[in-house]
């Protein structure tokens, strides 16, 4: 590979470093946008026009708190935790085929950070390592509730995990490959009807397994009605009782950084990816009736693609918030025997009706 | 041997120096999760990524989880430690000093093959080659691995279940 390659390609990693700060920082105030609507009121109106200066007034106050260590807490491992969860959730970001290619002369340049041959595995192994920053966190913090927060989020992610892992062992039988940009080029279809294109998207032939999915990626998120580690009622603030300033502020990031990492997943494996209805269609006339050379067609497409990819994930954003504002939050032990008892036996149902399914030719 | 190979050596023989070291368990259990963050590097650069990943995800993600969850419950500080008794202390230093001696023993006379780069397979490592060698070669190996992987499951639950009449909350 020669170095102008490598250096489009660094500068694919920095733009989906930046978004995926940008998308968080903006989901804050979707957040409050959003529970206002659905609440009837106003919402965030003052800061800048519509409110769009909110994040920053937020990421100035949080800034200039004064920063807070609690008697007998464990300085190192204090300011450790938030750092992680951040480091975390923004590392899994890193494989998501956000788009296909884009060809300029000789250049071609991948809209992806990285693509490796176990993405599948890199993602699921990144979201399983994103309960140590709220472990950590919590048990530094010397507060009874921080640590029965980061208790609580610990056994939370081990039991979903589980289920997520087995709905995505139904995936993985379909699709034959771990790597998230050849799931995502399966998902193409060159059908010439809308609706064969989007019979051939995962969620099509998973109908259960998304289900399975979705309720576990709230679950590891730590969004409602899963949000128990850091259940207010119970527990003050959780795993952040203790936190004040910038380093509390972190923790709020990485959660929407998740949420952010969780719908591009989601859209990537279940809802075809960059993938959109009637793209062969539309690229064949840009070449024929348009007069474009194939690659500029083909640049077209992967543009529209790019965009539709953000609209699935804004979609996905939108559900997280609708549902958090929507439904009260489970308690504990009602939790665990969703995760255990039902949605454990259920993802392997639905590994052995996919195995089924496959074998009488079904889908493939 | 690389610059790379060195740093994750030297990281890796670090981390564990301080998985024994440490006087605080979480500490402990932090640097046991560096280390197999290390080994997942070494991996990868043996051209393994299915191993490193699930590595990762198994030992970093699952097990050490758990194993910090159990120190947190528990409690565990330096005050607390239970003194373990001379005689028990240098019973572990002998036989963890006769296990190192095998294992230097049977490394002594190893002799890298090195590769040839004309014949050398790309491949090898990644999971399809992996999944071919395992359900093929290593068939009845694997599927008595998952008997043992069950067996300790239903150890599990018995232990775990519920008798008759009795509340756990």
């Amino acid at each position: 590979m020669t170095l102008p390659a490598l250096g489009w390609q660094g500068l694919v990693v920095l733009v989906v470093f930046g978004v995926s700060l940008l998308i968080a920082t903006y989901s804050t105030y979707a957040e409050r946008v959003i529970a206002a609507f659905l609440q009837d009121r106003v919402g965030p109106d003052r800061a800048g026009p519509f409110g769009l200066l909110q994040p920053l007034a937020d990421a100035v106050k949080l800034f200039t708190k004064e920063e807070f260590f609690p008697a007998g807490a464990n300085r190192a491992l204090f300011v450790f935790g938030p750092c992680l969860a951040m480091t975390t959730a923004l590392m899994s970001s890193a494989v998501i085929p956000f788009g296909n290619v884009l060809q300029f002369g000789e250049t071609v340049v991948h809209l992806q950070g990285i693509e490796i041959n176990v993405g599948m595995l890199y993602v699921f192994g990144m979201v399983s390592l994103g309960v140590y920053g709220i472990m950590i966190g919590g048990w530094a913090s010397n507060n009874k509730f921080s640590l029965l927060g980061a208790i609580r989020a610990a056994s939370q992610n081990i039991s979903y995990e589980i289920a997520m892992g087995l709905a995505l062992i139904a995936v993985l039988m379909i699709s034959q490959t771990l790597s998230l940009r050849e799931i995502t080029i399966q998902q193409a279809s060159a059908a010439p009807f809308v609706w064969q294109d989007i019979f051939n998207w995962n969620v099509m032939k998973q109908p259960l397994g998304f289900i399975i999915f979705i309720v576990c990626a709230f679950a590891e998120t730590n969004r409602t009605p899963f949000d128990l580690p850091e259940c207010e009622t119970e527990l003050i603030g959780g795993y952040h009782t203790e936190y004040s300033s910038m380093k509390m502020g972190l923790y709020l990031f990485a959660e929407y950084i998740n949420v952010f990492v969780a719908s591009a997943v989601m859209s990537v494996l279940y809802f075809g990816g960059f993938n959109f209805p009637f793209q062969y269609d539309l690229r064949s006339w840009l070449v024929s009736s348009q007069g474009l050379e194939l690659v500029t067609a083909q640049n077209i497409i992967t543009i529209l693609g790019l965009v539709g990819l953000f609209a699935k994930i804004f979609g996905f954003i939108f559900f997280f918030m609708w549902v958090r504002w929507t439904l009260p939050r489970f308690r504990y032990d009602q939790l665990m025997r969703l995760g255990w008892t039902i949605l454990i036996p259920l993802a392997i149902f639905n590994i052995m009706l996919t195995g089924g399914l496959i074998t009488f030719g079904v889908i493939k | 041997m690389s610059p790379l190979f060195l740093f994750l050596s030297f990281v890796a023989l670090l981390s564990a120096l301080g998985v024994i070291l440490a006087k605080n368990p979480v500490h402990s259990v932090l640097f046991l999760i560096l280390t197999f963050f290390t080994l997942s590097g070494h991996y990868l650069l043996l051209n393994a990524q299915f191993l490193a990943a699930v590595n990762i995800i198994v030992y970093a993600g699952a097990i050490m989880v758990l194993f910090l969850f159990v120190i947190m419950f528990l409690n565990l500080n330096e005050e607390t430690e239970p003194h373990k008794p001379t005689l028990a202390k240098v019973a572990a230093a002998i036989a963890g000093g006769s296990l190192l001696l095998i294992l230097v023993a049977a490394m002594r006379n190893i002799n890298p093959a090195g590769y040839d780069p004309a014949t050398f397979d790309s491949q090898i490592g990644m999971v399809d080659r992996l999944g071919l060698v395992l359900f093929q070669q290593y068939a009845l190996p694997f599927e008595l691995a998952s008997v043992l992987l069950l067996a300790a499951m239903v150890g599990a639950v018995m232990l775990g279940k519920r008798e008759t009449g009795e509340r756990n909350f």
